[in-house]
């Protein structure tokens, strides 16, 4: 019954919170350098996880999908199987939950810190709103930047596949390419890379909540990072179930 | 009559049901420095944090410049706090930016000044307490008087009336802790600040401050002149107020 309480008491603090956040988010004024400098941390910062990641993880897709393919005698698949594969659900999720991984514990940490040096306080005896100053541009930065480092995802996470393939069929580029996007359409790149905004909002929305509500001094710093990580993480991966039917509705043809 | 400052009125304050301040009630005049003493956990930083609003009293009222500050919402406190300058017991610099920033940030806000005289304006603010040289140093590169010293800057950036120092000198050098107590002396002097100090330190507390409040067990316990209290029946006062502290008496 307890854990049920508390499952209820985070579900409707972080309602209020995101309520605030929108609320918050569309008055004036905007903080420009804060969003600016956030888009530099969570974006910037990120890319070499992300392209590290996505050639890695692109590289060992194709050499599964291969020796899976080639007893079929479809090995010629295995560039639109890659593409396909990257662009709806690899590259989004994948790009989603390094960010949640590195930026989510990042501002969990950050903010938690802010608030037992009782920076957050020392903001709000300024007459300035810490929640704008603080939490609106964390959430606006993931939101821009997640999408952009998913395309990076996506292009590394090809680059993999082909230096795979090429090392095992010496395929062309040009060919690999042509079998590669031969599948592709736009509404099989567009949506699932724009869903990532939603991904962006959870990582940045769940880790500021933890960090700004932080308690119990070094002890609240290391916690917060922790739950930022494990509940955006997980909160990513139950809202892509409903994103992808979403998707699905929206656009038929990707289903099929 | 002239309305005091600062006004606490049967102030009360709880916290995980432990009561920290139980019906506090004083009164401060305007250009007039109050140092708060007591124990350590007896309320004294809550005291402070009550009168610019970042906590809200269980019962009683706060009054600032004759305003009920606990019954104010988020944009009346916002307008009391423009007035009002806190300086941190950590100096609780923004860490994310550079000394500069963290004294422009509220200039850029709420003056209507030009780039150029907000940064006259931080300049100045910073030669006054001596760093001058460390403006583009963040907060991180600073030593814990630098810190204190870049936070009573940072309070003292928007010209307030009234000024609140959480242990302004605490952890601090004899030296160190003596010029911070020169500038606050020299504020009082030259700009009559109001001022409550929570401290430790009852040589600072003399030369700073006008009068000396004493909390314990969530009451005011005492408060006059430190000269007076240091001959007080009470053994825990007259230990605070006296220059040779509690370990000689």
């Amino acid at each position: 019954m307890s854990l049920l309480n508390t499952l209820l008491d985070f579900i409707g603090n972080l309602g209020l919170f995101t309520l605030r956040a929108a609320r918050r988010a569309f008055l004036p004024p905007l903080e420009w350098f804060m969003i600016w400098q956030q888009i530099g941390e969570i974006g910037w910062r990120s890319l070499p996880l992300v392209l590290s990641s996505g050639f890695a993880v692109g590289l060992v897709l194709t050499l599964h999908t291969r020796s899976t393919l080639i007893r079929f005698g479809a090995e010629s698949m295995i560039p639109a199987v890659q593409s396909l594969s990257f662009f709806n659900e690899i590259g989004p999720l994948v790009a989603a939950l390094l960010v949640a991984g590195r930026v989510g514990a990042g501002i969990g940490a950050q903010l938690a810190g802010m608030r037992v040096n009782e920076e957050i306080d020392a903001v709000e005896v300024l007459s300035i709103d810490s929640f704008k100053l603080l939490v609106i541009p964390r959430i606006i930065a993931c939101i821009l930047a997640l999408p952009i480092l998913t395309v990076f995802m996506d292009v590394a996470g090809m680059a993999g596949g082909f230096l795979a393939e090429r090392s095992a069929s010496h395929i062309s580029l040009h060919l690999y390419l042509n079998r590669a996007f031969a599948l592709v359409s736009w509404a099989t790149f567009i949506p699932p890379t724009l869903k990532t905004t939603v991904f962006g909002f959870i990582i940045a929305l769940v880790s500021s909540w933890f960090g700004y509500n932080a308690t119990d001094g070094s002890l609240g710093v290391g916690r917060a990072a922790t739950n930022s990580v494990v509940v955006s993480s997980l909160l990513i991966i139950l809202t892509d179930i409903i994103l992808v039917k979403a998707i699905f509705f929206l656009f038929p043809d990707t289903a099929v | 009559m002239t309305i005091p400052d600062v006004t606490f009125e049967n102030v009360s304050k709880t916290f995980a049901g432990r009561q920290v301040l139980d019906g506090v009630s004083f009164s401060i005049a305007a250009g007039e420095a109050l140092c708060i003493m007591g124990r350590s956990g007896t309320g004294k930083s809550v005291t402070l944090k009550l009168m610019i609003g970042l906590l809200k009293p269980e019962s009683g009222s706060i009054c600032i410049h004759g305003e009920n500050i606990a019954v104010l919402d988020e944009d009346g406190l916002s307008q009391i706090r423009h007035r009002m300058g806190f300086l941190f017991q950590s100096g609780a610099l923004f860490s994310l930016v550079s000394l500069s920033d963290n004294l422009a940030l509220p200039l850029r806000r709420f003056s209507k000044k030009s780039t150029e005289e907000i940064d006259h304006a931080v300049q100045q603010q910073l030669d006054d307490v001596g760093l001058g040289n460390d403006r583009y140093k963040m907060p991180s590169e600073l030593s814990g008087g630098m810190r204190k010293r870049a936070g009573l800057a940072r309070a003292l950036i928007l010209q307030p009336s009234i000024l609140l120092a959480d242990e302004p000198t605490s952890g601090l050098d004899s030296v160190t802790a003596a010029e911070i107590d020169d500038l606050l002396l020299k504020l009082k002097e030259k700009s009559k600040t109001t001022m409550v100090i929570v401290t430790h330190d009852i040589h600072g507390a003399r030369r700073v401050g006008d009068q000396l409040a004493v909390l314990d067990g969530g009451r005011i316990i005492a408060m006059g002149k430190a000269q007076d209290l240091q001959h007080s029946e009470n053994a825990l006062v007259s230990a605070l107020a006296s220059e040779q502290g509690c370990h000689e008496k």
